[in-house]
């Protein structure tokens, strides 16, 4: 139990006064803009994105800004954000197929319709802090070349049409489209929830919990089929216009899983799939998210749940940083009633042993 | 109107959107001052709200939500009643109400001329050119390969 504690009025200003000065650091040193954090960080601007489940670049930036860097803090900001603006609706699904690449890779194929395209990327480079970057640089102008206009269909789509691969599991017309921000969790789940569950899921969890599955938590023995990344057009059926008007684009990241074939006395053995897609440049959340969508298939494969990572109700009320660290975090907040309770009943406990284990030596000493 | 005629105006109506919803609010403005904007009213004023984003299990398959985006809206009609409507990604109002204000010109017989050649068309080439300097950066990063010929053929 809480109990309100009076008193601490002058000295929790003051600690948030102190906050302020110490987040804005040395003030000889020049302040950090909202345009410079979008865009010189702008991968951290993009997990904020995702997992405080909320596009909007500026914001996460600025959420970024007033938790000094801390990004489970900016998620938290931009969470309750969230919960300030009315919802107007849900888009139109969003069409990666038709995504403006600018990254795509394929680990199971070299020749894929389209190319692969590295993209800006941390692969290839040695690893190796670059001192040039501490002051001043000016990096070259990006090299281009003639772009083709050939298009870049999904691998998956290409496996599908010889049937090498399961298909997605289509739309039912009749079910209402999972959202766990408007219902609670219930098990078990279906994969629209554990999906949305796991595209806000903390990236760290999530990379962990997919490492454990390639390592022999659950059978998991997965190629990267493709990852891209890029811009899509989002649009929203408007009721009052009649039309799906177009909002604009956002940057996503997909990554698509080839896992595994599975077959049965009826069913030609072909292979299943993990699906992972999130906003922004996040292709190791994306990779993670894919492992994680495939182990949490087990049940419906007919696998069996042996660890972690194939447990959805162990999975999913785990995996939301937020909740997370409002539970442990709240461990810090005033608990003296709770603790003195436990203190009194200690107390009483220690004596009675005493007295249980003073008691046999009087019984000698009598005789 | 024929259903054909709606169709073909709807589409019009939508790229018109499209390329104002991929413009800066500032750039849209620049070239708004261009023309003389007819006397309208707002119908809806300009407010913030949020969209559900929805993915595709497996890209193609049954829809899920991914997260939300922040949008703005806005509706107007003109004196001579046709009615515009601005919805856009993002928090500036200012750019929903410039959108809805163009979608109604869009559909004024003597206003979409105007508005295409001044508004329109500049920022579609801008956009085509943004886009078409993107794909060029990533195509210079397209991997060509080679085999290694050994030994004597």
């Amino acid at each position: 139990m809480y109990v309100a504690v009076k008193g601490g009025e002058r000295a929790i200003e003051n600690a948030h006064r102190l906050l302020a000065h110490e987040r804005r650091g040395d003030r000889d040193v020049p302040e950090l803009s909202l345009a410079q954090i979008a865009e010189q960080l702008s991968l951290g601007v993009d997990r904020v994105m995702t997992e405080g489940s909320l596009y909007d670049r500026e914001l996460a930036a600025l959420a970024i800004k007033q938790a000094r860097g801390d990004l489970i803090e900016a998620i938290f900001l931009v969470r309750a954000f969230r919960a300030t603006l009315p919802r107007f609706g849900a888009t139109e699904p969003v069409n990666t197929g038709e995504m403006q690449v600018r990254r795509r890779i394929s680990s199971t194929f070299k020749d894929i319709p389209g190319g692969q395209i590295l993209g800006p990327t941390f692969d290839y480079t040695h690893r190796l802090l670059d001192p040039q970057l501490a002051d001043g640089f000016v990096p070259e102008r990006p090299a281009t070349s003639e772009a083709t206009q050939q298009a870049t269909p999904r691998v998956t789509d290409i496996l599908g049409r010889d049937g090498l691969i399961e298909p997605s599991p289509e739309a039912d017309a009749d079910a209402p489209v999972g959202d766990l921000t408007r219902e609670p969790l219930s098990f078990p789940a279906d994969r629209d929830l554990r999906l949305q569950n796991l595209a806000r899921a903390d990236e760290g969890f999530l990379l962990a919990l997919g490492y454990s599955s390639q390592r022999g938590y659950g059978r998991n023995h997965p190629f990267a089929g493709e990852i891209r990344f890029g811009d899509v057009e989002v649009e929203f059926y408007a009721e009052d216009a009649g039309f799906a008007v177009p909002l604009g684009s956002i940057a996503l990241t997909e990554c698509q899983m080839v896992n595994q074939f599975k077959g049965s006395a009826t069913e030609a053995p072909c292979f299943t799939r993990g699906y992972g897609l999130a906003f922004g440049q996040s292709e190791r959340k994306t990779m993670s998210m894919a492992l994680v969508d495939r182990s949490l298939r087990a049940r419906e494969l007919g696998e069996e749940v042996i660890a972690p990572a194939q447990d959805e109700e162990f999975v999913m009320s785990h995996s939301d940083n937020v909740q997370a660290t409002g539970f442990v975090e709240h461990l810090k907040l005033p608990h003296y009633v709770d603790f003195q309770s436990e203190l009194g009943l200690l107390r009483k406990l220690r004596q009675e042993f005493a007295e249980a284990n003073e008691a046999p030596d009087m019984q000698e000493a009598a005789e | 109107m024929g259903l054909t005629g709606r169709n073909s105006r709807e589409a019009q109506r939508k790229a018109a959107m499209a390329v104002l919803a991929h413009s800066e609010a500032g750039d849209i403005a620049g070239h708004l001052a261009a023309i003389a904007v007819p006397a309208h009213e707002n119908l809806r004023e300009p407010e913030n709200g949020l969209v559900m984003v929805r993915g595709r299990i497996g890209g193609d398959g049954a829809p899920f939500n991914l997260g939300e985006a922040t949008v703005s809206r806005a509706a107007v009609r003109l004196a001579t009643g046709e009615i515009g409507f601005g919805y856009v990604l993002g928090r500036d109002r200012q750019k929903a109400q410039m959108i809805a204000l163009c979608d109604a010109m869009v559909q004024s017989m003597e206003l979409s001329g105007e508005v295409e050649t001044k508004v329109i068309g500049p920022l579609r080439e801008a956009m085509i050119a943004d886009r078409s300097r993107k794909a060029a950066e990533a195509a210079a990063t397209r991997v060509d390969f080679y085999t290694m010929v050994r030994g004597e053929g």
